[in-house]
């Protein structure tokens, strides 16, 4: 029973889907209000989503229907899965095993896949170049991402996101050490939610949705809400990974605490892409391999570095 | 396809980055823009031969909706050509409002387009900011001329309002704020990286290119060309006036955007001097309803460039001719070359940067069939082309023709 309520409804499908609904709402009224606009009320990405429940839903004549259709299941449930690994109010998560870091990361990736196949199965013009955008796009960013999260996983010599936390928490003050690496995997998830400066995949001045462009009804309410539960997954990893306290004040503050560090991320994501201009995907791909990478190398340097002289 | 990785897409008719409907066929190859196929016509509203059919004083009317943006560039131009048939001499006065109208019609233009570039290069933040501060620009347009877009300032013979002190003075304060945030843009678009990475070297346009495809306006002031029809064939009240014509060698949309925004400086500093100088007297003289037999040609520098009007009159208060070449029509045979082997994501803002306004630019209709080359259809031939299109479909319009024959018999 417990493990069915904990799939379900907490941290399951219904907590992250309120989750990221809410989260969308606070991007982009945080958005508007940079732009001194008003911005939505609170409840627009809900209305927005059953309204797309009830729309019509065309399939083009030559897409793979099948494919077409399963590929935003695929991608909403993998990034539901992610979220059973973090640890939400107590050091341990849900489900926690040695490798679960590893197995977020892979989880995390399995969407942007899934947009590029289900991009190029609709077999638009347009959806077939943001795929292939899409897919270009996480060759650059993934390894950045990758090196970053898991020179902070060498730092505390586990593969285990639970591990990772309860090395942090004995060590209070060692994750300044991951700053660089908060900083290029903060860069690195504006990449992976495809929002500007990298919202290339669907630049919509040039190719109308990227990906997107085909979907319609239902299963593009499921795209856009697997894009939220990223948002919120990838800054729930980024928090726990990167701002590993706060768990000892017993469940409900530890949990409070979270919330606002998952907050302090979104706010961040949302400033970011306030303040720039969207890239081009050449520049996109040399700004990765030219900074992000040796950025990422360097934390991982570091690590070791600090994990030969002051840990042992 | 014989190689998957060329291909063709449809930028247009209908499509996110235009404004407008318009049909740019794109050859890619991978990422790069291998051909491009530019075909206008799709909003084509017969604005020349409906200025025959009605009288002068309404074509001032009508011609300032040929564009929602520059519409006193249209009037004006017109107005200008009407007068010199006439040989009217228009009152100073007149003349230092109707380029006050100009300039303040200039400053928000180019707000507007400087929105609609950070629009298409995803920077919606600049879009947001400028179309807030554009509304004061907007609101003082309204408190002069009573509209916000179509002013309708201009009669023949002069202007329909005047202007008071109090106006002068909203004029003023709204210039002075708008001054301090165009000196801010200017410095957002000198010194944000990620503007400088996305306009700087795109949409080249050498010097001799701007030149051999009659680039005007700002796309051809950003590749040196030293051309202003304010300073060079100057009318209205610019003679009277000192301004600097702006031009930039960096030929690329960088140099489009310097241009556009230092232009702006220039504006406010001519509007302050039109207000301060402006002369006393009457607003208006009084035109005839006939105008005399003859024609004439004007320019007129829009805020996209030159813009041309030829008015043909024969004596009876209804024009002969009148033909209008909007600047867009100029400037869009250099999008072509702006976007040789560039990439698929410069394209939007290649296109955006010459600030095109096609609906203005639609002069004629060219039929194109599948398989035959394409023909210039006359106006009987139009008119039958439809009836016969909607005739094979059922549609039978020659019962209501006739009823309206008979009621404009009753007439």
């Amino acid at each position: 029973m417990s493990a069915i309520f904990s799939i379900l409804i907490f941290p399951g499908i219904l907590f992250i889907s309120v989750a990221a609904l809410f989260a969308e709402f606070l991007d982009r009224r945080i958005y508007a209000r940079l732009q001194n606009r008003f911005g939505p009320p609170w409840f627009q990405p809900f209305a927005d989503f059953v309204k797309l429940l009830g729309k019509e839903e065309v399939v083009p004549k030559d897409a793979n229907a099948v494919m077409f259709k399963a590929m935003p299941i695929f991608a909403f449930a993998s990034s539901v899965c992610a979220f059973l690994y973090m640890p939400l109010y107590r050091q341990n998560s849900l489900f926690p095993f040695n490798g679960d870091v590893i197995v977020v990361l892979y989880l995390l990736t399995v969407p942007t896949l899934a947009f590029f196949i289900g991009g190029w199965y609709s077999t638009s013009l347009y959806s077939r170049i943001g795929s292939v955008r899409s897919l270009m796009q996480l060759f650059s960013y993934e390894v950045p991402l990758f090196i970053g999260i898991l020179s902070a996983a060498v730092l505390a010599d586990t593969w285990s996101l639970s591990q990772l936390t309860v090395f942090y928490g004995e060590h209070n003050w060692f994750w300044l050490f991951n700053l660089i690496g908060f900083a290029v995997c903060l860069i690195a998830l504006l990449a992976k939610l495809e929002k500007v400066p990298f919202d290339i995949p669907e630049a919509e001045t040039e190719i109308v949705a990227g990906s997107f462009t085909e979907y319609s009804g239902r299963h593009f309410a499921m795209l856009r809400l697997t894009l939220d539960v990223e948002l919120v997954v990838g800054s729930s990893f980024l928090a726990a990974v990167f701002l590993p306290f706060g768990y000892s004040f017993g469940p409900i503050i530890g949990f409070a605490i979270f919330l606002l560090k998952v907050l302090f991320i979104i706010f961040l994501l949302s400033v970011a892409r306030t303040v720039v201009a969207r890239l081009r995907i050449d520049q996109m791909v040399n700004f990765c391999w030219r900074f992000l990478v040796p950025l990422a190398f360097i934390q991982l340097l570091l690590n070791l570095i600090i994990k030969g002289v002051i840990v042992r | 396809m014989a190689d998957p990785r060329k291909f063709k897409i449809p930028i247009g008719p209908q499509h996110p980055a235009l404004k407008e409907p318009e049909s740019f066929s794109v050859a890619l190859k991978g990422e790069k823009i291998k051909g491009l196929d530019i075909r206008l016509g799709y909003n084509h509203r017969g604005i020349e031969k409906a200025c025959e059919g009605k009288t002068f004083i309404q074509d001032v009317y009508l011609l300032e909706r040929i564009c929602g943006i520059c519409s006193h560039s249209h009037s004006t131009c017109f107005v200008q050509a009407v007068e010199e048939i006439a040989g009217l001499a228009v009152p100073r006065r007149a003349l230092y409002i109707r380029t006050l109208v100009a300039e303040l019609e200039r400053v928000h233009s180019h707000y507007l387009w400087l929105g609609v570039a950070g629009h298409e290069i995803g920077f919606d933040t600049l879009l947001m900011y400028t179309w807030r501060d554009r509304e004061a620009i907007m609101d003082v347009l309204a408190l002069l001329t009573g509209n916000r877009v179509n002013y309708g300032i201009n009669c023949l013979g002069g202007v329909r309002r005047d202007i008071d002190a109090t106006q002068i003075k909203e004029v003023i304060k709204a210039i002075d704020e708008l001054e301090e945030r165009t000196k801010y843009y200017i410095e957002v678009a000198t010194q944000e990286v990620t503007i400088i990475e996305r306009l700087s070297g795109v949409g080249i346009l050498s010097h001799e290119d701007a030149l051999r495809l009659g680039a005007v306006g700002p796309t051809g002031r950003a590749s040196g060309v030293n051309r202003d029809v304010r300073r060079d064939d100057a009318y209205a009240a610019y003679a009277e006036l000192k301004f600097d014509v702006i031009t930039d060698d960096h030929c690329d949309v960088y140099g489009r955007t310097l241009v556009r925004v230092k232009e702006l400086l220039q504006s406010f500093s001519i509007i302050r001097q039109v207000l301060k100088n402006l002369p006393d007297g009457p607003i208006a003289v009084r035109a005839p309803r006939k105008i005399p037999a003859g024609e004439a040609f004007n320019r007129y520098e829009a805020p996209r460039g030159e813009d041309v009007h030829y008015v043909k009159a024969n004596g009876t208060e209804f024009p002969e001719r009148v033909k209008v070449r909007a600047p867009t029509l100029a400037n869009i045979r250099s999008v072509k070359q702006m976007l040789k082997d560039r990439y698929l994501a410069d394209m939007p803002i290649v296109i955006a940067a010459i600030d095109p306004c096609f609906s203005c630019t639609d002069r004629l209709i060219s039929v194109k069939h599948d398989n035959k080359e394409k023909e210039v259809m006359e106006w009987q031939a139009l008119r039958s082309y439809s009836i016969d299109w909607y005739s094979k479909r059922g549609v039978d319009f020659t019962e209501l023709n006739k009823k309206l024959e008979e009621k404009f018999k009753h007439k």
